[in-house]
């Protein structure tokens, strides 16, 4: 056999024999063989997600604590984030830097008091990730992989009363805020947050308990599993960024609209990777932005379509779909700067025909977040 | 009803009358999802085997849906575009695409019968 058909075994997480039962339709995604869609379909499961409660299997995604005095401070020399500012019991977003002003990542960081912070990150950039972090190190703060723990999200509107049942506290979380609970007996790190739009949380849970935690979820009245297509159509009606189609290397925090992940002090020290560019383009106006776009129709435009304006080529979808709660398509993607205010009337060259569109701000749908 | 008569890009013929009505498989279906949106051809178009003439598309792909055999195009499904879902429903009857006038109808005695094609979609597996 040739050397370059040998292919890296797909990794599964502690919850692929359940997937199988559930009937779930399993596809490589980052390294792992993940569910795509159950037998319900990814148009019931974003739409049950939207009305009730769903629950995702997420364990692809990269979970690691970073512990010992000054672990904030360290991590700073990374992200454009203040992250010294976090209390204990709350999580935010924010984005990992390059030196040359783009995106290495976006990231998840909970602040757990003593020292302790706990980070979740792409599965597709973990192993850029964590050794990145690991060379920024002073003495004293370690990074320490939970490569044996799991993570579901559980989404919707009825997510967080049905998960109350189980575990009272959760009801008392408010948005990014996280908690150790015990879930029907198991101890779990919770934080209401997610990549829905929806209120929901997300639970860290060790491998060895998350089928049972998984079940004991999917047993509350009205739950249904739903798999990584419903999870991408949900985010992009919510307006959320995928690392790898909307924000990458080459995109900067100023481009991808995503200037709100950087600290106050942040930006008055421009101490983070890559805050030479970042100034400049928040003095000058970046050359492009990431906008929303509403096609008319009904036809999706997917990653990828050029984006032109009378026949000259301004931009490329980077994330196109079928909303099924909008019950139309929507898109993001990249515009040359003249081009991104709402309302600006745009083509999107899809097989070859101009197919008219809008830029419209995003969410598409509303967030419907705990407040 | 006339036999069903399947291509290895997934449409199934059905030959009545001198016209064939074509459309995509129970297997095209299941394996693409909730289709939300198609692409018609313009009736009265001269097509070619093989020509990519309509496009499908789910909630997470787009596909082509490809001429099985030669000849005119006579009728469109028209009420597909409002309701695209009759793809996933009803593949074989509702969800029908478009008709063809064969220009030869032994190309259509050349595509592989339903055990055929079960073998076929089997050995892809």
């Amino acid at each position: 056999m040739a050397e370059s058909l040998v292919e890296t075994p797909l990794l599964e997480t502690p919850l692929a024999s359940l997937h199988r039962e559930l009937g779930g339709k399993m596809v490589p995604f980052a390294g792992y063989l993940m569910p795509v869609q159950y037998p319900a379909g990814i148009l019931a499961e974003h739409l049950a997600t939207r009305a009730g409660a769903a629950l995702f299997d997420v364990s692809h995604m990269g979970q690691a604590e970073l512990v010992g005095e000054g672990a904030a401070a360290a991590l700073e020399r990374l992200t454009p984030a203040d992250i010294q500012i976090l209390k204990p019991g709350r999580q935010k977003y924010g984005l990992l830097t390059t030196e040359s002003g783009g995106i290495l990542d976006d990231f998840m960081v909970a602040n757990l008091g003593e020292g302790r912070l706990f980070l979740v990150v792409n599965a597709s950039r973990k192993q850029v990730d964590l050794p990145a972090i690991e060379a920024v190190l002073p003495a004293g703060v370690r990074l320490n992989r939970l490569e044996d723990r799991a993570l579901l999200a559980f989404q919707g509107p009825q997510a967080v009363p049905l998960l109350a049942t189980l575990a009272p506290g959760v009801a008392a979380l408010p948005f990014m805020g996280v908690a150790r609970l015990e879930i029907a007996g198991i101890p779990v790190l919770v934080s209401r947050s997610g990549y829905t739009g929806e209120d929901g949380v997300e639970i860290s849970v060790p491998a060895e308990r998350a089928e049972a935690l998984a079940k004991a979820l999917l047993a509350l009245p009205g739950a249904v599993p739903a798999g990584l297509g419903a999870r991408d159509s949900l985010r992009l009606e919510a307006g959320l960024c995928l690392y790898g189609n909307d924000i990458d290397e080459t995109t900067s925090p100023v481009e991808a609209a995503l200037v709100w992940t950087i600290g106050k002090r942040r930006r008055m020290a421009w101490d983070f990777p890559g805050a030479g560019r970042v100034r400049e383009e928040l003095d000058n106006g970046p050359r492009r932005l990431r906008i929303g776009l509403l096609p008319e129709g009904r036809q999706p435009a997917r990653a990828h379509t050029a984006i032109a304006l009378a026949g000259e080529t301004v931009g490329e979808v980077t994330s196109g779909t079928f909303g099924p709660s909008l019950n139309g398509p929507c898109a993001m993607g990249y515009v040359a700067r003249p081009h991104a205010a709402d309302g600006t009337a745009l083509e999107l060259m899809v097989r070859g025909k101009a197919l008219p569109a809008r830029v419209a701000a995003t969410p598409f749908v509303p967030h419907r977040y705990a407040r | 009803m006339a036999e069903l008569k399947f291509s290895k890009d997934h449409e199934w013929v059905r030959l009545e009358g001198g016209v064939a009505t074509i459309g995509i498989t129970d297997h095209a279906q299941t394996a693409l999802g909730d289709v939300v949106f198609v692409d018609l051809p313009e009736v009265g178009r001269e097509v070619a085997a093989g020509d990519a003439i309509a496009v499908v598309e789910s909630v997470k792909a787009a596909s082509d849906v490809y001429a099985p055999i030669a000849g005119k195009i006579v009728e469109v499904n028209a009420a597909l575009p409002d309701d695209p879902s009759l793809v996933n429903s009803a593949p074989t009857e509702g969800g029908w695409f478009f008709k063809i006038e064969p220009a030869d109808t032994a190309e259509i005695d050349a595509l592989m019968d339903a055990g055929a094609y079960q073998s076929f979609v089997d050995s892809q597996a």
